[in-house]
Parts: structure tokens; C-alpha cells; sequence
């Protein structure tokens, strides 16, 4: 048997890994080899991932807010260096253009792309960063396809595409790969009360594969991108939909 | 209060002319559509300081209903 996809050998830093898909990257990589770091706010919901990972391997969990300077230093401190990066974290906050609040937007772009950017700073200054190494950003169909009320999440989102085609030009010379992938709606909690059964029976008719997405879905591309199978893949922008943006 | 809720929610529907009264179901208006509903919500955290969250406001007919919501909640 072909034995694709391995991330056997790698160390793998996940943020944003205490649910949703974050979390299921997380333990996927894990059962397939890797070394993981995972980070959250959260440290009885990061508990509980950490507890799912291989445990024959040398796994770590650093509790630490992204929105936070200090705490981006200390995930830095205590990463070892790295072959995959999965800058998952974001949060979402909906609102109608004329009601966006201004804590709310710097909210949003610190935690979404800010953090990112400096996380990555902050790693490439102290080596962490092996050659070969694939960073892969969670972007969002959102970028492309908006919807009402989502314009600040979706604009953080077009950000770091951009972000992503400039650091993988970069980082091009040390074959450090870079992408985002864009997943269209996947049920996790990232919406809170603000979902809605009806809304989304509604919204659902938008998928033509007639469902939304698991995030197992999200974690085997993922999971692709960090392997080396994809070491020709730099920059690009991969959207994971259902064919929502066919529609 | 109740001036400044019916105001605030005219503006929002751009239909400052017009009339509106606590009994009509504002999700017949032809102006109310997805934007309308999360400005509405938006408006009532920002002017009233209640949350109500969109489960809830689903459930909300008439503009009395409503502006009900919003006094139980802000005589609390």
C-alpha cells in the first residue's frame, strides 16, 4: 500500500486548536505522525483535545490569547522548530455595515490576520521555521462570495489571501510553502447563538453536494497541503465549498 | 422611549414619512428583508443596550412585541 500523506517526522503548531477545525486538524495530524503544538485561549477545551492526540509522540499545548503580544512571544518560546503551521484561529461577529462598532472591527482584525502576521514574524526572527516547512492559512469562501452582514469578517479573511501570495513569494528561496485554503460553511460553533435552524435550512439550498461541510472535510485538505505530496503548491488559494461558489 | 424606538426603526427602513403603529407585523413591510433584520437587532443593542439574540427575534411579529422585548429587559 501507498503511503501518502504522511506527516510522520513533523512538528506540526496549530492555533486555534481547541475546537471546530482547528481541533480535528489537530488529531488528524496527530494520527498521522506528527509531532503537534496546538494553542487556544481556552485551556479545558485545549485539555480536552490535547488529551485525543497520539500520545506515543511529543505533543504540546500552549494556552495564550492571539490578540495578545506577550502571548504570541511565549507560543514562539515554547514552539520547537517547525514543518507545518496552521494559522486557524478567527472569530466572527456579524453586523450591518452602519452598525459596525469600532472595538468590534480591531477586534477582528487583530485576532484574524494581526496575530497571523506577527506570529509568523515572530517565528521566522528566532529560526523557528525549518526549510521546507508548509504554512497553511484558514481563510474563508466568505472572501470571495459575501453575505450581508459579514463584510469585517470577510474583509479580514481577503486579507490574509493577500497576506498569504506575499509570504509565500518571500519565503519562496527556503522552499517554505504557503496557502490558504476557503472553506464554505462548516457546522461549528464559530457562530453561536447567532445560527439559526431556519436560516440555515435556507442557506443549505446555496450547496449544490446538498450539504454543509464536517470538519474532517476541512482537515484532510489540510492535512494534504502540510504533506509533502504538495510541494509544488505555493500561494495558491484553495476554496473547499461544496461547490457554494459555483451557485 | 417608545417615540424614540418607532423613530429609530423608521429610520432604518428609510420610511421616516410614514406612519407606524405597535400593532403592525413588520415583517409584512416591503421595505423588512435580511439587512433590515440584523439592523434592527444591531440598533436596539446599540441605542437600548439589550441583546436579543436572532432565535429570539425570530419569534417577534409586531413592533409591539418588540418594543416589549426591549422594556422588560430595560426596566430590569
Amino acid at each position: 500500500m501507498l503511503n501518502l500523506f504522511s506527516l510522520s517526522e513533523k512538528k506540526i503548531l496549530i492555533t486555534g486548536a481547541s475546537s471546530g477545525i482547528g481541533k480535528a486538524t489537530a488529531i488528524l495530524a496527530s494520527k498521522n505522525d506528527a509531532s503537534i503544538i496546538i494553542q487556544a485561549r481556552n485551556e479545558e477545551r485545549l485539555e480536552s483535545c490535547f488529551s485525543e492526540l497520539n500520545s506515543d509522540k511529543l505533543n504540546a499545548k500552549i494556552i495564550g490569547d492571539l490578540s495578545n503580544e506577550s502571548d504570541l512571544d511565549d507560543i514562539v518560546d515554547k514552539s520547537p522548530n517547525l514543518d507545518g503551521i496552521v494559522l486557524n484561529a478567527g472569530i466572527v461577529k456579524l453586523a450591518p455595515i452602519s452598525f459596525i462598532k469600532k472595538g468590534d472591527l480591531d477586534l477582528l482584525f487583530e485576532v484574524n490576520i494581526k496575530s497571523s502576521i506577527l506570529l509568523i514574524q515572530k517565528l521566522l526572527k528566532s529560526k523557528k521555521i525549518n526549510k521546507g516547512c508548509s504554512i497553511v492559512f484558514v481563510s474563508s469562501i466568505a472572501s470571495q462570495k459575501v453575505t450581508i452582514g459579514n463584510s469585517v469578517y470577510a474583509a479580514t479573511k481577503g486579507a490574509i489571501n493577500s497576506f498569504t501570495k506575499a509570504l509565500a513569494l518571500e519565503l519562496s528561496p527556503k522552499k517554505i510553502r504557503v496557502n490558504a485554503i476557503l472553506p464554505g460553511f462548516v457546522q461549528t460553533n464559530i457562530l453561536g447563538t447567532e445560527q439559526n435552524e431556519e436560516d440555515l435550512k435556507k442557506h443549505l439550498n446555496n450547496y449544490p453536494l446538498g450539504r454543509f461541510g464536517e470538519v474532517d472535510d476541512i482537515a484532510y485538505l489540510i492535512q494534504y497541503l502540510l504533506s509533502n505530496e504538495s510541494s509544488w503548491m505555493t500561494g495558491n488559494l484553495i476554496p473547499i465549498d461544496g461547490g457554494f461558489s459555483i451557485k | 422611549m417608545e417615540q424614540k424606538f418607532l423613530k429609530n426603526f423608521k429610520e432604518i427602513l428609510e420610511v421616516e414619512d410614514r406612519d407606524l403603529s405597535l400593532e403592525d407585523n413588520f415583517r409584512e413591510y416591503p421595505e423588512w428583508d435580511s439587512l433590515a433584520n440584523l439592523s434592527v437587532i444591531a440598533m436596539i443593542d446599540d441605542e437600548f443596550g439589550v441583546v436579543i439574540d436572532n432565535n429570539e427575534f425570530k419569534k417577534i411579529n409586531t413592533l409591539g412585541e418588540l418594543f416589549e422585548a426591549i422594556n422588560l429587559r430595560t426596566t430590569k
